[in-house]
């Protein structure tokens, strides 16, 4: 065992140019998508367009990272909907908690 | 001993056992479903986030001419404005921006990994893990002087009235930020900046030490050994939700 260790005995195979330029531009739309956030954060005026701006680029920035990143696009379609699914309920989560905040505002204030 | 094959007509469908129907390994499987766990647990940090910054009244001025108060809820490009080595230089979310930099380039670097993984190229996965491990390391250090800056706070403060831990109403000025009172906003602000991003941050530092065990196992072989290169691209499904929880805690904690 120990004598083939520094050897290199599995076959390397050869890189496919293809994939990895695909790494690189999801990289590139991920860091530009970041720069426009914080560009925008300066330029635009704070409020509720802004920040449907923000979140929409959070999301489409979320997606290239588990669809490309961590290849979720790519797995079976039973594995694929096993994570996408729950996360629906989270939808109602935010919804509930941001609405119960607003409306503590109102009691407190 | 002879064995004889006997073919066994198999009626059962693909959930009816003995193979993968998600064509995914055990522990691939278990790590998305870990992660899955895992994003209920920071939306629940950044949903509790929201909802407490709306029981609090919003600064309604100018952005330029902001004061902080306990009164109401800051602005955080006012806030994390500072960066190391240039004091007293209003830079906002400059830093911030460097680290989300830093950690998705650490991501893009895991991802070339993982790649050199499945053509089993042992070099290639060392040399890249490398990179990744110095990215979530250079992260976990901007993470931990961001921290410092936070709780010793500015050279002026902000003059405050709260109410003491023992009860009593205080008026003075305060100095950085701590669990009960802080100086730039409601106390609740500096509490949810440290659960929110020292949950990330504790996250990023089980990352690395992970990234460490793959690149040592990866270097001495291990992983060549096995013939496959599957932990390298379990450990990279973490580190690509360290990277996933970042931009959402940047959107929400220092963009919005």
């Amino acid at each position: 065992m120990a004598v083939h260790e520094n050897q290199n005995n599995v076959d390397v195979l050869p890189k496919d140019k293809e994939k990895i330029k695909k790494i690189w531009r999801t990289a590139g739309i991920l860091l530009f998508l970041t720069l426009v956030e914080f560009v925008f954060a300066f330029t635009m005026e704070r409020g509720w367009l802004l920040y449907s701006i923000f979140v929409l680029l959070t999301l489409v920035k979320a997606s290239y990272i588990m669809l490309e990143f961590m290849h979720l696009k790519y797995e079976q379609k039973g594995l694929y909907w096993s994570i996408y699914l729950p996360l629906i309920f989270l939808v109602w989560l935010v919804v509930a908690l941001l609405k119960e905040g607003a409306e503590i505002f109102l009691m407190r204030w | 001993m002879s064995t004889t094959a006997i073919e066994v007509k198999s009626k059962r469908g693909i959930w009816g056992g003995g193979n993968e129907p998600l064509k995914a390994s055990y522990g691939k499987l278990m790590m998305w479903f870990f992660l899955l766990s895992d994003i209920f647990t920071f939306t629940a940090f950044l949903v509790t986030y929201g909802a407490i910054r709306f029981s609090y009244p919003a600064y309604s001025g100018e952005s330029s001419a902001f004061v902080s108060s306990n009164e109401y809820w800051p602005i955080p490009e006012m806030i994390f404005d500072a960066f190391p080595f240039i004091h007293g230089v209003h830079l906002p979310l400059v830093f911030v921006a460097l680290m989300t930099f830093i950690l998705i380039m650490s991501s893009v670097t895991m991802v070339l990994a993982v790649e050199a993984g499945e053509r089993r190229d042992r070099n290639d996965v060392v040399k890249w893990l490398l990179w990744t491990l110095l990215g979530g390391i250079t992260f976990l250090s901007c993470q931990a002087w961001e921290w410092t800056h936070f709780i010793h706070g500015t050279d002026t403060g902000t003059e405050l009235t709260y109410v003491s831990g023992l009860n009593q109403v205080v008026t003075e000025t305060v100095y950085g930020a701590n669990l009960l009172v802080n100086e730039y906003g409601p106390s609740a602000f500096a509490q949810l900046f440290f659960f929110i991003t020292g949950f990330h941050g504790f996250h990023v530092t089980i990352g690395v030490a992970l990234l460490f065990m793959a690149f040592y196992q990866a270097a001495v072989g291990v992983y060549e050994n096995r013939g496959h290169y599957e932990m390298v691209e379990k450990i990279g499904l973490y580190w690509h939700f360290v990277d996933l929880v970042w931009v959402f805690v940047f959107t929400f904690f220092y963009l919005i």
